[in-house]
């Protein structure tokens, strides 16, 4: 069992929930496409940081057992959050790669990155 | 523990890398190599499903040899049995489909195409087959990255449609994956099995219930529940009609398939409909989506985009199967995915088939191909027929089921919705009959010129075609042996 | 009747059009080749259900199970007594309408013959499987076929009239269709079961408002095709068909498809005591007889041959609806019969009329003054079904009459009584003028021609004869009568009626 304690450390999760309102906002509000991306990102972060903030644990050492610190798991960090952000990453990194060369045609091909304009743009015939 | 559930992941997956490395040099290995992992991801799911089915328990197999809770445990039961073979079953279909010139923007587009098509395939199997709550976000990712690159090959407009869906897909996995954090710090295991013992202890735990908001909603934008649909028409109508055809058929009922997954074997199915109103949203957005994408498609011209609107409506059924939680509506929805996979890649294969001989796409030019194209439009007239529900066609029997279950439960208004949708999707569907058949090309060049496409593009069409009359013969057979096992999960 | 054997024939009564649709489609480009799989399918499918005669007379009834269709539910096949009285008319009309049909297209040069054959086949094994269908959900199954199998048939002759006339009938037939899936759903969800009994499966254990429910959506699903007011309008609008068309399915197999479904519902699903119960026949019976008296009214002012058939056809149907909602035995039998004997008298009347379109291309009533005496024996035809449409002795819808009126004397319903006498003198009043004018009135403009091609003649004659014949001898012609008199006692064996 993983203590998840809200009252622990609230100052962080506060961060992550800003973050992650910070990202939603622009992935849906901004009119540009690239600004959409940085909201993704900014949001992806956040739950990186939920994740690795749900690990910490005060006092403890990195989870390689030492005999002067013992065999209790309650001595060590959680290691398995850090593991699944590191599979995360790669993950929003290829996302994130594909987005960016899907930027590149859409502004060769319509000369802006404005979501209203592209979607004037589209209805055009061709 | 049995090594087929990995067995129907890695051939795809290896093919995916093969068609790629040896696609460069000789072009035409790429589609003889997917056609090859497709297949042996088929025979192994095949011969999975019948393992399962005779012995009526599920395939374990653990990654690595470390047991769950530790390792990742990938399992074969009837459930996800019965989803890699509709998944293998129609990617193969799509794999043998030709990516014909015409139909794709991107020049040597063949290999791209068919390494995506095999990531994606590698994905949903994943996403189907994985006992692990972490692991499917990675399979999803997959599935996803490779849905966008291959929705992005129908050209400039496609790009853009991409990536809008990019970013709420984005949005989508970003849900799920917290609620997954959710979950495991609250009860320390990722493992779907270890998860459900643990987790009643907490199902007064507020951070549980935002889990499951979370986790339904990002689900919800995978599926296109309506209203969290709005990518979907763009993606699947600029596609190209092979990816918009595994796309409608497969890829958005891996999202379903999560959902029915969560609510059945990681949480109790009471959680969902009494302790919380999930299953009571999930009707409303299903009958909703129904309406709207059905009145949607009627006011398309363009095809490609009607059958779009109309996949909106199609996915209220399966959300109604889950929703409505009965035994008997649960076998309607997860049938209708199978039922709807043959019908709407029939469909987009046909606009395929109709593209490529003619480079028509918009319904009131159709006049007269009737004549022209005589095979591919009687394909096209079961499809329909199927969609409006008409037996013995594989569409209505999906209907009787969700009739029945929504009778169960006392819900006439979803009762009402299920035939309103019928005789709406007859008005969209019959109006294409009526112009195939009853009008003349009045000169129209494309038309006048037109005729059968190859059989390499017929085939694949009329296979679909026939299955969704075979389908219907012997649904009996699939609900009896493969669905009521799962649907006995609702009532235990 | 209890005793069922297995038995392919059923089976082979339905497949053998669907076989001769392959061999159509097959040899379309050698169109004499293509008729004769027509005719050929024709007369195996009477003999199929000829032979299967004299046992179903016997009481014991063929029957192929096919296999499970839903869980709990078999897709099966079973002739009774009711079934072989529908499969028998409609599959001997068939013939004749097949010879007819080559003699028609062939004489107006109709586009597309194979679509038309071939669709028209397809109509012929939907109805043979409705009348053979053991259970409600096999009849589904085959009523959903026959809808849509008639569609093309309506909009053949692709003016933009037809093709509004198909919209309207894909409204009303789809429709009925989601009405019908319901009710299946609804009975079975109420009772467990879908089989055919007589007597009904829901007796009993079964609340009103259920019962009045399922009769309404039955009433919505089969009266639309048995064309009961105010269901009917998509039927005259179905006559822009090639008249063939209209003969078989327009007066015979698809209207009575309708008739045949409420049939099945009313004696078989619900059961008269159900029915007597909930009040529910005070309804179709109210409406049945409107409609008989207000679609005699409205065909007296139709100028167009085909349109004043068309209501004359909705009136019958509801003849045959009536005589089922008295719930008396009388009023079953002779609403049975009158099924059939209908069938024999109105095809004659359309033949007429086809005949006449393909001579001389007149479709208007005030146009064919004086035309009885150009085509004698076609007129003459139409003259013998009028006078037994309008119930004269001994032609054979005198029979059918006198159950029906005598069942409504018996019940003590003088008000349908009248509705049946009112409607004979309307019947009179509309066909008879078409005969007089025919014989008696001078012509407009001079006629010179002679009787259409034998292969539009003889059919009618035929049909012309047969119901002379069976009028005469409906007891020595034992089959019709007595199967229809013992439906009726069947289904009232279990009270109600």
């Amino acid at each position: 069992m993983v203590e998840f304690d809200l009252s622990m450390s609230q100052y962080a999760y506060f961060m992550v929930v800003l973050l992650m309102a910070i990202g939603l906002y622009a992935m849906l509000t901004k009119r540009n496409l690239f600004k959409k991306l940085v909201g993704m990102v900014t949001f992806q972060t956040a739950i990186y940081i939920f994740f690795i903030q749900g690990a910490v644990r005060l006092k403890s050492s990195v989870p390689i057992i030492d005999e002067e610190i013992g065999m209790s798991a309650a001595q060590y960090v959680n290691p398995l959050p850090h593991l699944l952000i590191l599979t995360a990453i790669v993950v929003g990194i290829s996302t994130l790669g594909v987005a960016a060369a899907f930027l590149i045609v859409i502004h060769r091909r319509f000369k802006t990155l404005d979501d209203q304009a592209i979607m004037g743009l589209m209805k055009e015939p061709d | 523990m049995s090594n087929l559930p990995v067995l129907i992941i890695m051939p795809l997956l290896l093919a995916s890398f093969l068609a790629v490395l040896f696609g460069i040099w000789w072009p035409g290995w790429a589609r003889f190599i997917s056609i090859i992992g497709t297949g042996m991801a088929l025979v192994a799911s095949i011969v999975g499903l019948s393992k399962v089915l005779s012995t009526g328990e599920a395939l374990h197999h653990y990654m690595g040899g470390w047991p769950p809770p530790i390792g990742v445990e990938y399992v074969l039961d009837h459930l996800s049995a019965f989803m890699v073979v509709i998944i293998n079953l129609i990617g193969l279909i799509a794999v043998v489909y030709p990516p014909a010139p015409g139909l794709y923007e991107v020049p040597r587009k063949g290999i791209p195409t068919y390494a995506l098509i095999l990531l994606l395939l590698g994905g949903l199997n994943g996403t189907v087959l994985v006992g692990d709550l972490f692991t499917l976000y990675v399979f999803l990712a997959i599935y996803s990255v490779a849905t966008y690159g291959l929705v992005s090959l129908g050209g400039d407009r496609a790009m853009v449609a991409s990536l809008r869906y990019l970013i709420l897909g984005t949005i989508a996995g970003g849900f799920y994956f917290l609620g997954v954090g959710f979950i495991y710090f609250t009860v320390g295991t990722l493992n779907m099995a270890d998860a459900a013992n643990l987790l009643p202890a907490f199902y007064d735990s507020p951070t549980i219930m935002a889990a499951v908001a979370l986790i339904v909603v990002g689900m919800g934008v995978k599926l296109a529940l309506f209203p969290l649909h709005v990518w979907l028409p763009d993606a699947h109508s600029y596609a190209p009609p092979v990816v918009a055809a595994l796309l409608a058929a497969i890829q958005v009922k891996a999202a379903a398939y999560v959902i029915v997954r969560i609510m059945l074997t990681v949480f109790q199915p009471e959680y969902f409909t009494d302790t919380l109103p999930v299953t009571t949203v999930i009707v409303v957005a299903s009958a909703g989506g129904i309406v709207f994408g059905s009145v949607m498609a009627i006011a398309q011209s363009d095809f490609k985009r009607m059958l779009a609107y109309s996949t909106v409506a199609q996915i209220g059924f399966v959300g109604l199967g889950i929703g409505l939680a009965n035994p008997l509506a649960l076998v309607g929805g997860l049938l209708h995915i199978l039922n709807h996979a043959f019908m709407k890649s029939c469909l987009f294969l046909v606009a395929g088939g109709i593209k490529h001989q003619t480079g028509l796409q918009q319904i009131p030019r159709f006049a007269g191909l009737g004549r022209k194209m005589p095979l591919t439009m009687a394909c096209f007239t079961v499809a329909a027929l199927s969609m409006i529900g008409i037996p013995p066609t594989a569409g209505f029997f999906s209907k009787w089921y969700l009739v029945l279950g929504s009778i169960d439960a006392q819900n006439w208004a979803v009762v009402a919705v299920i035939l309103l949708s019928s005789l709406l999707s007859a008005v969209y569907f019959f109006r294409a009959i009526e112009k195939i058949y009853t009008k003349s090309s009045e000169g129209e060049p494309a038309v006048e010129q037109a005729n059968e496409p190859s059989a390499r593009i017929l085939m694949p069409i009329a296979l679909l075609a026939g299955g969704i009359i075979i389908l219907g013969l012997t649904n009996a057979f699939i609900v009896t042996q493969v669905l009521n096992p799962v649907a006995a999960l609702l009532s235990p | 009747m209890t005793e069922t054997y297995s038995s392919l024939t059923p089976l082979l009564a339905v497949m053998v059009p669907l076989a001769a649709v392959v061999l159509i489609i097959v040899s379309r480009q050698r169109p004499n080749l293509r008729e004769s799989w027509t005719i050929m399918a024709a007369l195996a499918q009477f003999a199929l259900v000829a032979s299967m005669m004299p046992s179903v007379l016997d009481g014991r009834s063929p029957e192929t199970t096919l296999f499970t269709i839903s869980p709990g539910i078999a897709l099966a096949l079973r002739v009774d007594w009711l079934g072989i009285m529908f499969g028998a008319s409609a599959s001997f009309l068939w013939i004749l309408t097949s010879v007819y049909s080559i003699g028609y297209v062939r004489g107006v040069s109709e586009h597309k013959q194979t679509r038309y054959f071939g669709s028209f086949a397809v109509c012929l094994a939907a109805t043979m499987g409705i009348a053979f269908s053991a259970n409600l959900f096999t009849l589904v199954i085959f009523y959903e076929i026959l809808s849509v199998a008639t569609y093309p048939l309506v909009v053949h002759k692709e003016t933009p009239e037809a093709v509004a006339g198909g919209r309207k009938y894909l409204v009303y037939a789809l429709s009925a269709g989601v009405t019908l899936l319901l009710a299946l759903a609804l009975t079975y969800y109420e009772s467990g079961s879908v089989e055919f009994v007589p007597g009904g499966i829901l007796a009993g254990d079964v609340s009103n408002n259920t019962i009045l429910m399922l009769f309404g959506l039955f009433l919505v699903s089969f009266g639309v095709k048995s064309a009961v007011m105010p269901l009917h309008s998509w039927l005259p609008t179905a006559m822009v068909a090639p008249t063939p068309v209209s003969a078989l399915l327009h007066a015979v197999a698809v209207v009575k498809a309708g008739i045949f479904g409420l049939a099945r519902a009313i004696g078989f699903i619900i059961g008269p005591l159900a029915m007597h119960q909930s009040g529910a026949m005070d309804i179709l019976a109210g409406l049945a007889a409107a409609t008989i008296v207000i679609a005699s009214l409205i065909a007296l002012r139709q100028d167009n041959l085909k349109a004043r058939l068309a209501y004359s056809t909705v009136g019958h149907l509801s003849y045959i609806v009536l005589g089922m909602s008295i719930l008396s035995v009388d009023a079953w039998t002779g609403g049975l019969m009158h099924m059939v004997n209908h069938a024999v008298m109105k095809i004659t009347l359309f033949f007429c009329a086809g005949a006449i379109y393909v001579k001389v291309h007149l479709q208007n009533v005030s146009d064919l003054n004086g035309i009885g005496r150009q085509m004698p024996l076609t007129m003459g035809a139409f003259a013998v079904a009028s006078l037994g449409l309008a119930g004269f002795p001994p032609i054979v819808g005198f029979i059918s009459k006198w159950f029906l009126v005598s069942g409504t004397l018996e019940t003590g319903q003088w008000v349908f009584a009248g509705a049946f006498l009112i409607s004979g003198l309307l019947n009179a009043g509309y066909l008879f003028s078409i005969v007089v004018r025919a014989f008696f009135a001078p012509s407009d403009k001079p006629m010179k021609f002679a009787e259409a091609s034998p292969l539009l003649v003889v059919p009618l004659i035929i049909t012309a004869v047969l119901s002379v014949v069976l009028g005469l001898f409906q007891h020595q012609v034992p089959y019709f009568y007595q199967l229809a008199s013992w439906v009726a006692t069947s289904i009232g064996s279990g009270g109600g009626m």
